[in-house]
């Protein structure tokens, strides 16, 4: 009997402690997540508050992104690419390096500008207010905001003049970085690695296809073609070429290209003087100094959590 | 003897009418009982749109069916939002692009005089009331991109006995040489109103419009000045990238959207611009703008044998304003005011080939608007209207000078149930009043119509 007394006892001692370890864990992840519903974002001198962004998420973002944020909106099913998880906090369109968190002016933007071949809308007729009380919604949503600080936004010098030396030099590189190998010789996304590449969730994925639009998957300016180069898309196989190539040679491929893309810039005019075919793999360097080598396709990633992609075209 | 039957009938009538209040006092309560008891889910107009691109309604509207600023720029930019995701060609072979609305309804409708036929074959003014449930008209909206930059706008229109006609059927081009500035569309389609009346939120048959859009002075035979209506021609209109600032200049046939030539050369002018800015509430983005609706109509036509060939004798119209949108939180407000103007020979009604009637004079007159939301939240929204007109000039001079004008109050609320991207319902109550000025027949006072309706609008 008193043996039977004490089973009884330790089964519900073993019950309270569980009972109570999961009550206070969902109380703490309560507690985080309102914590985290006094997140702000700045972007120059606007004050967003995520608070005043709920309801603003919920009337334009919440079909896809939604309600948790986790990019599993009831639309998600239907959309492709899919739409990005705010959870993990990897964001593609940064002016920060790789493996960092984007700036609030960085989110602020994209939410402006929406994603090439996606179906994220630029929002731009929102009022800025809207948007920037959006960003802090956005943040608030993964608990890296809390405990990193986002990444020092690069430097981006002057764009040298367009010179037909630099298109040319642009071309070798695209040889050279084996940029071919995704985005195909002529830039049309087909290379011979693209049917085998997927995103960090296995979702096939897409290189970008410079031939369809004069923008680019972050921005339709040079220094927005620059600046992919040099922070990786994260959450996408496109790499951060920071370490391989120097500021020169990235101005050198951003006008190179440029002579892919359908509209007739200087650049696309010069090549055609020049008569720039596309290059062929095969064909040798056109100098013995080392080649900038190619970093790895895997994006730098979130050391808590492995970099997530979704399958657009990068 | 004759009192006692006079008191019977009497108490009989309003045993009649009790029972009726009573019924519709319940029908109202269960209509709000099964607003507030339903089943609320997660809240998001055009479902086509809304299937294609898997946004909620609420990303485009402030309320269905009427846009807000993302859902203007939308329009602006053919149906397109501008990520390259908008042609066809990405869509699944399957997806359609039609949405149908409909509105089943209990409406009671009032008029304080109409002129009643006596036995003795005169007429006397008494005050008549229908009530009942009945049927909108169906809308089957359908439109979209062609292609990159080519859209079309097709909705075949019923009223509510299934007689069917074209609405709006128009296709555009748009972004020509690369520039937002330029767009271009032909067809049958809606003036750039900017406070859409086909994109009203409320719905009555004395709410359901707005006055000034439709506006006609008292024995004017002008039915071309409606802005209102839809009408055929071609528009080119432009935009900023971010639809701050607009522009348009539309070409139309002054023969009030009706097809197979009725006219001959009779055209009108619909101009109109608005800027938008932050006023620094947030709520929706502010917009102020101005409009022009200029033209010429015909003041009779030629028949043969009995029958109308055509429509000559053009005088001109014109109608100008301004507008305004300004938002303040949860609250907003539509500001709208009219200058219109007729020609003597519409005003009185009389043929150009006709002499004018002694003194007659242009009709003008002012009028405006200011309709109030609250939107609680993108699924709860009341609305409120005020509108005036106001006659500044009559046609003839023996017309006293208040003749044709018109006070009107609208209340509504809507609530939506549920808001995602495949189907639009929502509960619907509204009452309206109209009060014009010398309209009454017979006695020529004023006449009041009024409205109550109830009604579940869907669209799928």
């Amino acid at each position: 009997m008193r043996t039977r007394m004490i089973q009884y006892r330790l089964i519900l001692s073993v019950v309270a402690v569980l009972v109570l370890g999961i009550a206070g864990r969902a109380q703490q992840t309560e507690f985080s997540e309102q914590h985290r519903l006094n997140m702000e974002s700045h972007v120059g001198n606007m004050t967003g508050h995520a608070t005043t962004g709920a309801p603003i998420y919920k009337r334009f973002c919440i079909g896809c992104h939604g309600e948790l944020g986790d990019g599993a909106g009831e639309n998600a099913q239907w959309i492709d690419p899919k739409p990005r998880n705010f959870t993990i906090a990897i964001f593609r369109c940064r002016s920060t390096p790789t493996g960092t968190l984007p700036t609030d002016t960085d989110l602020y933007d994209t939410v402006g500008r929406g994603m090439l071949n996606s179906n994220m809308p630029p929002w731009r007729p929102l009022q800025d207010q809207d948007r920037v009380d959006l960003v802090a919604y956005v943040k608030h949503f993964s608990p890296r905001w809390v405990t990193e600080k986002p990444g020092t936004p690069i430097v981006i010098p002057p764009e040298p003049p367009v010179t037909a030396d630099r298109i040319k030099a642009g071309r070798v590189l695209f040889q050279k970085l084996e940029c071919w190998k995704c985005h195909g010789v002529t830039g049309r996304g087909n290379g011979p690695s693209a049917p085998t590449l997927t995103d960090d969730e296995n979702r096939p994925i897409l290189p970008f296809n410079f031939h369809d639009s004069q923008r680019f998957k972050c921005g339709s300016t040079d220094a927005a073609m620059y600046k992919d180069f040099m922070t990786g898309l994260d959450g996408s196989p496109m790499p951060s070429f920071a370490d391989n190539v120097k500021p020169d040679e990235a101005w050198e491929l951003v006008m190179y290209l440029r002579t892919l893309q359908p509209d007739n810039t200087l650049e696309k005019q010069i090549a055609k003087q020049l008569g720039l075919t596309p290059i062929d793999p095969n064909e040798p360097l056109p100098d013995n100094s080392p080649a900038p080598s190619a970093p790895a396709q895997q994006p730098s990633a979130n050391p808590a959590s492995p970099t997530k992609s979704n399958n657009s075209g990068y | 003897m004759q009192i006692g039957i006079t008191t019977f009938s009497n108490r009989k009538q309003s045993l009649h009418q009790s029972l009726l209040a009573g019924l519709a006092s319940a029908f109202a309560l269960l209509f709000f009982l099964m607003i507030f008891l339903a089943n609320p889910t997660p809240g998001r107009a055009i479902p086509a749109f809304a299937r294609k691109y898997g946004l909620p309604c609420s990303a485009c509207h402030e309320a269905w069916p009427m846009l807000n600023t993302f859902g203007q720029t939308f329009k602006d930019n053919g149906y397109q939002l501008m990520n390259d995701r908008d042609s066809p060609i990405w869509q699944n072979p399957s997806y359609w692009p039609v949405t149908f609305r409909m509105t089943p309804n209990w409406h009671r409708e009032s008029t304080s005089q109409v002129a009643i036929d006596t036995p003795n074959g005169g007429q006397i003014p008494e005050e008549v009331t229908n009530n009942g449930f009945d049927l909108s008209g169906l809308d089957f909206h359908t439109g979209g991109t062609l292609y990159k930059n080519y859209s079309f706008y097709l909705l075949p229109s019923s009223d509510a006995t299934g007689a069917f006609h074209f609405e709006t059927v128009m296709a555009r081009l748009d972004n020509l040489g690369n520039s937002p500035w330029f767009n271009f569309k032909l067809g049958k389609f809606e003036l750039d109103n900017i406070i859409s009346e086909k994109r009203i939120l409320t719905l009555s048959n004395n709410g359901g419009y707005y006055q000034l859009y439709h506006y006609i002075p008292l024995g004017d035979s002008n039915v071309f000045g409606q802005m209102g209506d839809n009408q055929l021609g071609i528009e080119l209109m432009g935009h900023s990238l971010d639809d701050r600032t607009r522009y348009s200049v539309a070409l139309v046939s002054s023969n009030d959207g009706n097809v197979n030539l009725p006219n001959k050369d009779s055209y009108a002018t619909f101009m109109a611009v608005s800027q938008a800015f932050d006023a620094g509430y947030q709520g929706g983005v502010d917009r102020v703008g101005a409009y022009a609706f200029i033209g010429n109509a015909p003041t009779y036509t030629l028949n043969s044998s009995g029958v109308p060939v055509t429509a000559i004798g053009n005088k001109p119209f014109n109608r100008e304003g301004i507008f305004a949108l300004v938002y303040i939180k949860k609250l907003d407000f539509s500001l709208f005011y009219q200058h219109g103007w007729d020609s003597a020979y519409f005003g009185t009604s009389t043929p150009s080939n006709a002499a004018l009637p002694t003194g007659a004079a242009a009709p003008s007159w002012n009028g405006g608007f200011v309709e109030a939301h609250y939107v609680v939240n993108p699924q709860l929204i009341f609305i409120q209207r005020d509108e005036f007109v106001r006659m500044s000039q009559e046609a003839l001079p023996t017309t006293p000078g208040n003749f044709g004008n018109i006070n009107a109050y609208t209340f509504a609320f809507r609530y939506y149930p549920f808001m995602f991207s495949r189907a639009g319902f929502a509960y619907h109550a509204e009452y309206a009043i109209v009060q014009e000025k010398g309209a009454a027949p017979i006695t020529f006072t004023q006449l009041s119509n009024s409205s109550v309706f109830l009604g579940f609008d869907f669209d799928f």
